[in-house]
């Protein structure tokens, strides 16, 4: 019998007025951004390499990413150990992680003083030097390597128990289950989380900000800051700008046929038993890319640990006035995902495809410096935009959250209407009441999951803010940015912690309010 | 035909699903009790869907009492429906389950959540006001619906085999409340089921849907005694 069609009224126009806001505050960026492009716009030879170098490092970012994630991805699919949860959960943790700590713990152990550098001197080699494409690969590997492995081990859970009951029973070698059981998910996995790596470091900015710099390591993002910080030519930016939209979004419609539902819920993690890939090779070899993967992902956050204890107390009084601003800037930004999230994700789960979607897909392919440039512009002639500093930043973080934040509560919200459609509109819910009543309560995990992802996001953000800054404003991460700058390293590293653990605080609250009395 | 005004009239009602096609053309006298029987797929819940307002009206048209509802929304119907399944909300409580009935903002007054907990109390759930349904057996769930469609009080009750997940004892225990619900608040009573006994306890009439055709209604006892051809192919008598 055929599906009955789902009589079910969320709002008329909620919807189209979210992404009415969303297309509107891009838009109008764009448009106060081309205004300023007329005429004499000069593409010289800096602009040029900045192209070539953003496509470049972002290819080998997604290249070394996917490539790195294979091999622990299957160690960890084929593994039970005791950690195993612990260090899937932590695979989790870099999307949360702001990047400028990220950064500063990249740094101490693969720096020129790092740990690493200092291991070799002992043995008598050179220190590493990371500025340039090396340092922003590290970067960029240390934040997508864990969603690449994510993704694949997502892929390879979801392959049916019975087949690797077969596998087992059969007593299969590795490179026939590879042929037969693994190479299928990895061909289905392996494209979209390339293309979605690749999308994401088209538009990377504080990675380059921090590490890269210099004529032979900047990105477009970063060529659109120093244009507008340290020359003030809006036309140049404004150029850039729309290079930067042209490309990133160009790669993010492409990426939008390919891209892997993302289900980033923690604790969902079911692998079935596997008997396969027994022998003491092998099993040595999955051994050492978890260990590989988890010295990886973990000494750069010890680091920062060890450092930002120490330095704690020695931060000077900014830092706290700046944290209390990047707490009400991760705050507003998450009410306002939510606000436009929320009407979005419903009116997407009653279509199968729908033009919403590629709005929110806009807010992955637009730049944040593009849209920021857009709006410092717009608001200049009519009152100083460093007055809009704190809600334009927090906007403009909200529209990075929105396409993770739909693609979260997408599935939750369709389950919903499939299962408490037809009985919502017996009832006569519909508005306000379905959502207070039905809905809310059916993907509070989701909510929670996606708002605590905002606010950790927000929170950690080192983007937008950095056109609007003066001495007397400025986020945490900015304030720990120009600690890092003048070479306060201790206050820095101080910093470093205080922020990790705001951004740790309020994803894990907002996670925490979704998973209690989670529907059940 | 028979004594009072039609609570349910059919008129010409085409329902076109793929190549499925179903047609219905009858009426439903007020307070009667119609069992809806005949084969999988013959179109039983499409037809019960078509008249609750969740599947799509080709042409045709539909009155609930002397109003046409042919394209209001399903709770703009004076229906009220049971499913297979999915009745309760599970992140409810009974209470509040059965609330909904009365007010959806479910914000009640004190004179509303009394008659919530007496409705409860007459199927046999007063202690359970605060449990959710997750919490009790499927026939205790049962129940809960019914006391919602005790309080919507709707004049017209469609039900869609809910308690066909039960077992024989409890499904018979549930059709004797059903008729007492129905008893109570005077409403019209259309009901699939399998089970040509069901219709035997149960119901007045029978409605036999086969491939797509519904036939008008008739008394139990009548059709029971001498089934036309393709029922008794059904009945496997």
């Amino acid at each position: 019998m055929a599906r009955n069609p789902q009589p079910i009224r969320t709002s008329a126009f909620a919807a189209p007025f979210a992404a009415g806001i969303v297309i509107v505050m891009i838009l109008a960026a764009l448009g106060a951004v081309a205004s300023r492009a007329d005429g004499a716009v000069r593409f010289g030879p800096a602009d040029w390499a900045a192209l070539r170098f953003t496509l470049w490092q972002a290819l080998l970012s997604a290249l070394f990413s996917v490539v790195f994630a294979i091999p622990v991805a299957r160690a960890l699919a084929r593994r039970r150990f005791r950690g195993r949860g612990l260090l899937v959960t932590l695979l989790g943790a870099p999307f949360i992680l702001p990047v400028i700590v990220a950064v500063m713990g990249i740094l101490s152990v693969f720096g020129r003083t790092g740990w690493v550098s200092q291991a070799l001197a002992l043995l008598g080699f050179e220190p590493l030097s990371i500025y340039g494409l090396e340092g922003v690969l590290i970067a960029h590997v240390f934040f997508n390597m864990p969603l690449a492995t994510r993704l694949l081990v997502q892929g390879w859970s979801a392959v049916p128990a019975e087949q690797f009951r077969l596998v087992g029973q059969l007593g299969l070698p590795p490179t026939v289950v590879f042929r037969t059981v693994e190479w299928p998910v990895l061909r289905q996995v392996v494209p979209g989380a390339f293309a979605l790596i690749f999308v994401i470091c088209l538009t990377s900015f504080a990675v380059a900000l921090t590490l890269g710099g210099g004529p032979r390591a900047t990105t477009i993002e970063l060529a659109i800051y120093q244009a507008f910080r340290f020359e003030f030519d809006l036309g140049r930016a404004a150029a850039l700008s729309l290079v930067q939209l042209a490309v990133a979004g160009g790669a993010a419609l492409l990426a939008l046929w390919i891209l892997p539902p993302l289900v980033m819920q923690a604790g969902r993690d079911r692998s079935p038993q596997r008997w396969d890939a027994r022998t003491l090779t092998v099993r040595a070899l999955d051994c050492f890319w978890i260990v590989l993967a988890a010295a990886f992902l973990l000494l750069p956050l010890v680091a920062v640990l060890q450092a930002g204890v120490f330095g704690l107390f020695k931060m000077p009084p900014l830092v706290w006035s700046a944290a209390l601003t990047s707490i009400w800037v991760a705050i507003f930004s998450t009410v306002l995902l939510i606000a436009l999230a929320l009407p979005i994700a419903a009116s997407l789960a009653h279509r199968k495809r729908g033009g919403l979607e590629s709005v929110t897909l806009l807010g992955l392919a637009a730049s944040p410096l593009m849209i920021g440039t857009g709006w410092f512009i717009l608001i200049h002639p009519y009152a100083d935009p460093q007055v809009f500093a704190l809600p334009v930043t927090a906007a403009v973080n909200t529209l990075m959250a929105l396409p993770f934040a739909v693609r979260i509560l997408l599935p939750g919200l369709r389950q919903a209407f499939t299962d408490y459609g037809r009985l919502s509109g017996a009832l006569g819910l519909h508005g306000v009441a379905l959502w207070r009543i039905v809905l809310i309560p059916r993907i509070r995990p989701q909510l929670g999951f996606a708002a605590g992802l905002t606010a950790a996001l927000s929170v950690g953000d080192l983007g937008v803010v950095t056109l609007f800054a003066n001495p007397e404003f400025a986020t945490l991460p900015l304030q720990m940015y120009r600690l890092m700058g003048s070479y306060r390293t201790d206050a820095a590293a101080g910093a470093a912690l205080l922020l990790l653990a705001l951004a740790l605080a309020m994803f894990w609250m907002c996670d925490a309010w979704g998973r209690r009395h989670a529907a059940g | 035909m028979r004594g009072g005004e039609d609570m349910l009239r059919v008129e010409s009602l085409r329902v076109q699903q793929g190549a499925f096609s179903l047609r219905a053309d009858f009426e439903v006298a007020q307070g009667r009790r119609v069992a809806v029987i005949g084969p999988s797929g013959a179109g039983k819940s499409t037809l019960l869907g078509a008249l609750g307002g969740y599947v799509d009206v080709a042409d045709g048209r539909v009155h609930v009492g002397t109003r046409d509802v042919t394209n209001a929304a399903p709770d703009e119907r004076d229906i009220a429906m049971l499913f297979q399944d999915g009745n309760l909300f599970p992140h409810l409580t009974l209470a509040q389950n059965v609330g909904l009935g009365l007010r959806p903002a479910l914000r009640l007054s004190k004179a509303e959540s009394d008659r919530v907990h007496q409705a409860l109390r007459r199927v046999g759930l007063g202690d359970f006001a605060h449990r959710k349904p997750g919490d009790i057996s499927g026939g205790q769930q049962s129940r809960a619906a019914l006391a919602r469609v005790l309080l919507q009080g709707k004049p017209l009750l469609l039900l869609d085999e809910p308690f066909a997940a039960l077992g024989p004892a409890l499904r018979v225990e549930m059709l004797e409340l059903t008729s007492e619900v129905v008893r109570e608040t005077g409403a019209t009573l259309l009901m699939i089921t399998h089970a040509p006994e069901d219709a035997e306890q149960a119901a007045d009439d029978v409605i036999f849907v086969d491939d797509g055709r519904v036939h008008t209604p008739r008394a139990v006892a009548d059709v029971m005694a001498d089934p036309p051809e393709a029922l008794r192919a059904y009945l496997g008598r």
